[in-house]
């Protein structure tokens, strides 16, 4: 700071000195947590490829298409763990998707002012409730109410149509595939309700206005204005929820059955990754099954990193669209 | 005319459904809070909060799995909340247009959205594990790891909304970047940071899965956070699975306790943020 | 400033609090949750006898037999025992303290504990899938006088490594050749159909809430629950209806003290009263444990309980080992666990 003008030199003196210092090292501080955050995020992923190294070298690629898991022989498969994610996240989206839009569209097209707030947040208290209440829910109140009155009827409906008798096939247990699918379409709702609500919001209201001027109905409006401007952020709402779905544990862990089986009926019990972990992590004895369950969380963690990088860009591009930071 | 009929008609099917879909979603809502309310206020007492956790067959309470979850839960809040407004610092004030930010910031949302599951494995394999022995100190620095990325995210949020004129004034004064961070972009953001703070506690509040294998349960009471400690998700997630009436009481009852707990947090916050609007 | 300084006091305060150690560490346990129901009760009773406690958590024998080669807890608990090579290789010594069996459970409307009947076969057959309802031939031919109803079988077992697991397995094994080739015998197997559930307890709990459901559950949970049991035939042919009697009948021609580890099995034993799917639950330590003085109060606890902890399981139908057992056990510990300098860690009392 060496300076030719005649300025009051007392001011820099040893107060100038610490407040330098503080700055660099203020900097220093931050910088090192943020690399921090990223080494950590690092950090995970050589663990678990660390942990899952056993499994690959001993099973080889065939452990993604594998269905068995036997701890007996020491034979595991990441088959049955990945069809019960897929399918119970694909049920959840089935039934959330439409209902959260239909929700959304209903919060910022349709609802009168006054009720718009109390109805977000009572639906917002639903992210609220933490996972092992959604849990314990669907276990006893859900369950028993699907085995005895809604699953015989499902099973009796069907029984005869042929394609989706198959489907909807088995003994009546109440939890299972289909009732851990339900849960996490009630957990992963609000999410989709949420980032909805602010993405139709975005809509320019001037093109609204001239929609509703020219005779459009409300219906029309959200159809052919709103929605278009919002393509892009409903799907990356879409894929955040799918990434929540995939990777919720307590619930699933409740309500899903625990059987490490490929079942043709949705009303079948199955199992998924998270829950398969949380069961047997703590007494998988031998180094193959610890390492098999290591790497079915490694498969959660790469299936889950690429939904949300997706979800990611295309909020990305959603927000570059509109001009907004995402 | 016909065609115009038909339009309402589409409409009004249309409208019907979502406010159908929102009356569907609100139901959800009733019924988890009814039946928790119903379920838990019954084994509600005093000891609940005095006792401890009993024996298959005994009456007793939930003491050690709330003193748990507190010292946990803060022990998670002390280690993660300097670590993340730190790192937030640096992505909304110093690295404001670098290329780390974005790296850090994808990163991060990963981290936030990662299966807890996967979290609890990890601190297993560099915390329990080589020690040797379960322990809170895991199952906070499990929590903490949940708790990183939910406080930077907001942190930076919030930073990043604070006007720059606010900090070229500062500088035009004189300050140092350190101090125009520290007492400008600080204070401002203030409520929002700790909007932040309470939105981690709240989401960790009911994290059971990265407790599983860190600080694994304690039936009884235990300040020490060096061998295993009780939690109220662990213990619920105990109790529910067990076929006694008084553990599935207390279960709900704990289920209770942490939602109530929640949603106290999530008014709070809401309080704080629209009073901060409001100003 | 004032607030400044309230907030690094209370950081302070509570750092101070993180990292004292307020109360003596208490003795850590865990694995099977066969005898958690009994564990339970005695770490209590220790507790308020003499301030020590023990924290056993029922995570499964197959959690007991990993956590205590992991080192990560006092003692292991597992209902499948180890044979002597196994526990050559990781150090460690097994002991036996009680005896339970493992009883089917089931849930129908209209029958009570102890009206149906089932043999080894059947019962294989049932957990492999074979036989689909509960009004299938075989049943009623063991069961002519019982109400059966035109319900599926919802087949319940153990979703975590289970000891219980292993003692079930071990007899359908016995009991029934297909069993063998198509599952075998473990702490965790492929089951061929079911629904899956965590504990013992958790077993329970499904069957009591599922119509048609059967599943196996330790003596304990069923008595503890008024759970409809089914009586079986064993080795011998007869019939017999689940109880410590039957158990510690099972248990007759044991040879405890002869077999290393004392990792006797005892399914399907011969005897006209011996219920067909007994066991023992085992303990796991250490011969040279990372914390002595832990093992030391561990061991202490597990003399306390041969001595005074009879009356407390008969209460919950375990069967008690007998003196000369307990007698060989103790005079074990003295021999072969030993801290890191020699010096053993158990000297027996008497």
């Amino acid at each position: 700071m060496a300076s030719s003008l005649p300025v009051a030199r007392p001011a820099l003196g040893p107060a100038f000195r610490h407040w330098r210092a503080f700055d660099c090292g203020f900097r220093l501080v931050t910088l090192t947590a943020t690399v921090a955050v990223l080494v950590l995020l690092v950090g995970i992923m050589i663990a678990l490829i660390k942990g899952a190294a056993p499994a690959f070298a001993a099973f080889g690629p065939h452990f993604l298409v594998d269905s068995s898991w036997n701890p007996v022989i020491e034979k595991f498969g990441a088959l049955a763990p990945i069809y019960g994610t897929a399918v119970t996240s694909f049920i959840a989206m089935l039934i959330a998707a439409p209902l959260g839009l239909g929700i959304a569209m209903f919060l910022t097209e349709i609802c009168p002012t006054r009720l718009r707030r109390p109805i977000s947040i009572a639906i917002e208290l639903l992210a609220g409730i933490p996972s092992i209440i959604y849990g314990m829910w669907g276990l006893f109140v859900l369950a028993p109410v699907l085995q005895n009155t809604v699953q015989p009827v499902l099973i009796g409906l069907f029984a005869r149509v042929p394609g989706l008798s198959a489907l909807l096939a088995g003994p009546p247990y109440g939890i299972g595939v289909l009732t851990a699918g339900l849960i996490l379409a009630i957990m992963v709702l609000p999410l989709i309700t949420s980032v909805a609500c602010d993405v139709f919001a975005t809509a320019p209201a001037v093109l609204k206005e001239a929609a509703y001027g020219v005779g459009a109905t409300t219906w029309e409006v959200f159809r052919h204005v709103v929605l278009p401007y919002a393509r892009v952020g409903v799907i990356g709402a879409m894929m955040l929820a799918t990434g929540r779905a995939l990777g919720e544990t307590m619930a699933v862990t409740f309500v899903v059955g625990n059987a490490h089986r490929i079942s043709g009926s949705l009303l079948a019990p199955g199992t998924t990754i998270s829950a398969t972990i949380a069961n047997e992590f703590t007494e998988a004895v031998g180094e193959r099954y610890g390492a098999a369950l290591m790497a079915l969380a490694l498969i959660l963690f790469a299936i889950t990193f690429v939904v949300l990088a997706a979800a990611r860009l295309l909020l990305l591009h959603a927000g570059q669209q509109t001009g907004q930071r995402p | 005319m016909k065609r115009y009929r038909a339009r309402r008609r589409r409409n009004a099917v249309a409208v019907s459904v979502c406010a159908g879909a929102t009356l569907l979603g609100l139901g959800w809502v009733i019924l988890i809070l009814l039946a928790l309310l119903r379920e838990g206020r019954s084994g509600m007492s005093l000891a609940v909060f005095t006792e401890m956790t009993p024996p298959p067959g005994a009456a007793g309470g939930l003491l050690n799995a709330i003193v748990g979850s507190l010292m946990m839960t803060a022990l998670a809040v002390a280690l993660g909340t300097p670590l993340g407004i730190a790192a937030a610092t640096y992505l909304a004030e110093y690295g404001r247009h670098g290329r780390l930010r974005h790296v850090v910031r994808f990163f991060n949302d990963i981290l936030l959205s990662a299966p807890s599951i996967v979290i609890g494995l990890f601190i297993y394999e560099i915390l329990v594990a080589p020690l040797g022995h379960f322990s809170g100190y895991a199952g906070a620095c499990a929590l903490a790891l949940i708790v990183v990325p939910v406080v930077v995210r907001t942190t930076e949020d919030m930073l990043l909304l604070v006007p720059d004129p606010l900090r070229e004034a500062a500088a035009a004064l004189g300050l140092p970047r350190a101090a125009v961070i520290t007492r400008i972009a600080y204070r401002a953001a203030g409520t929002g940071m700790l909007t932040g703070v309470l939105l981690a506690i709240a989401r960790i509040s009911g994290e059971t899965a990265p407790l599983l294998f860190t600080a694994l349960n304690n039936q009884f009471i235990s300040v020490d956070m060096g061998s295993p400690m009780a939690s109220l998700p662990a213990v619920i997630f105990q109790f529910a699975l067990s076929p006694y009436k008084e553990w599935q009481a207390l279960a709900w009852t704990g289920a209770l306790i942490i939602t109530l707990a929640v949603l106290a947090l999530n008014v709070t916050t809401r309080t704080i943020a629209s009073a901060r609007s409001r100003k | 400033m004032k607030l400044r300084t309230a907030v690094a006091v209370a950081m302070a305060a509570s750092i101070a609090t993180f990292t004292t150690s307020a109360n003596a560490a208490d003795i850590s346990g865990a694995g099977a949750t066969f005898p958690y129901p009994i564990y339970a009760k005695w770490a209590d009773a220790y507790k308020k006898e003499t301030g020590i406690g023990l924290n056993y958590q029922s995570i499964g024998s197959g959690g007991g037999i990993k956590q205590i080669q992991a080192k990560t807890v006092t003692f292991g608990a597992s209902d499948m025992p180890l044979q002597a090579a196994d526990l050559e290789k990781y150090g460690l010594v097994q002991f036996p303290t009680v005896l339970g069996g493992d009883v089917p459970v089931a849930n129908l409307d209209g029958v009570k504990a102890g009206e149906l009947h089932l043999d080894g076969k059947t019962l294989g057959k049932i957990f492999l899938g074979d036989i689909k309802r509960w009004d299938d031939a075989a049943i009623k031919k063991l069961n002519p006088q019982v109400m059966l109803p035109a319900q599926p079988i919802v087949v319940v077992h153990r979703s975590d490594g289970s000891g219980t697991t292993f003692i079930w397995t071990d007899y359908l094994s016995k009991v029934s050749p297909d069993w063998k080739a198509k599952v075998g015998a473990s702490t965790a197997v492929e089951w061929p159909v079911g629904v899956g559930a965590k504990g013992n307890a958790g077993i329970a709990q499904n069957v009591m809430n599922t119509k048609g459901a059967i599943g196996y559950v330790e003596y304990a949970y069923a008595k503890q629950n008024s759970m409809m049991t089914i009586d079986m035939v064993n080795h011998d042919g007869k019939t017999v209806a689940p109880s410590a009697a039957a158990f510690a009948a099972a248990a007759a021609g044991a040879d405890w003290i002869g077999t290393p580890g004392f990792s006797v099995i005892l399914t399907d034993q011969p005897g006209a009263e011996a219920w067909p799917i007994a066991g023992a639950t085992f303990i796991l330590m250490h011969k040279q444990p990372r914390d002595p003085a832990l093992a030391a109060e561990a061991l202490k606890f597990f003399a306390w309980a041969y001595a005074k902890g009879g009356t407390m399981a008969a209460d919950l139908d375990y069967v008690p080992m007998p003196a000369a057992v307990a007698a060989a056990v103790e005079a074990m510990w003295s021999r072969d666990i030993r801290d890191s300098s020699g010096k053993p860690l158990y000297a027996p009392s008497k």
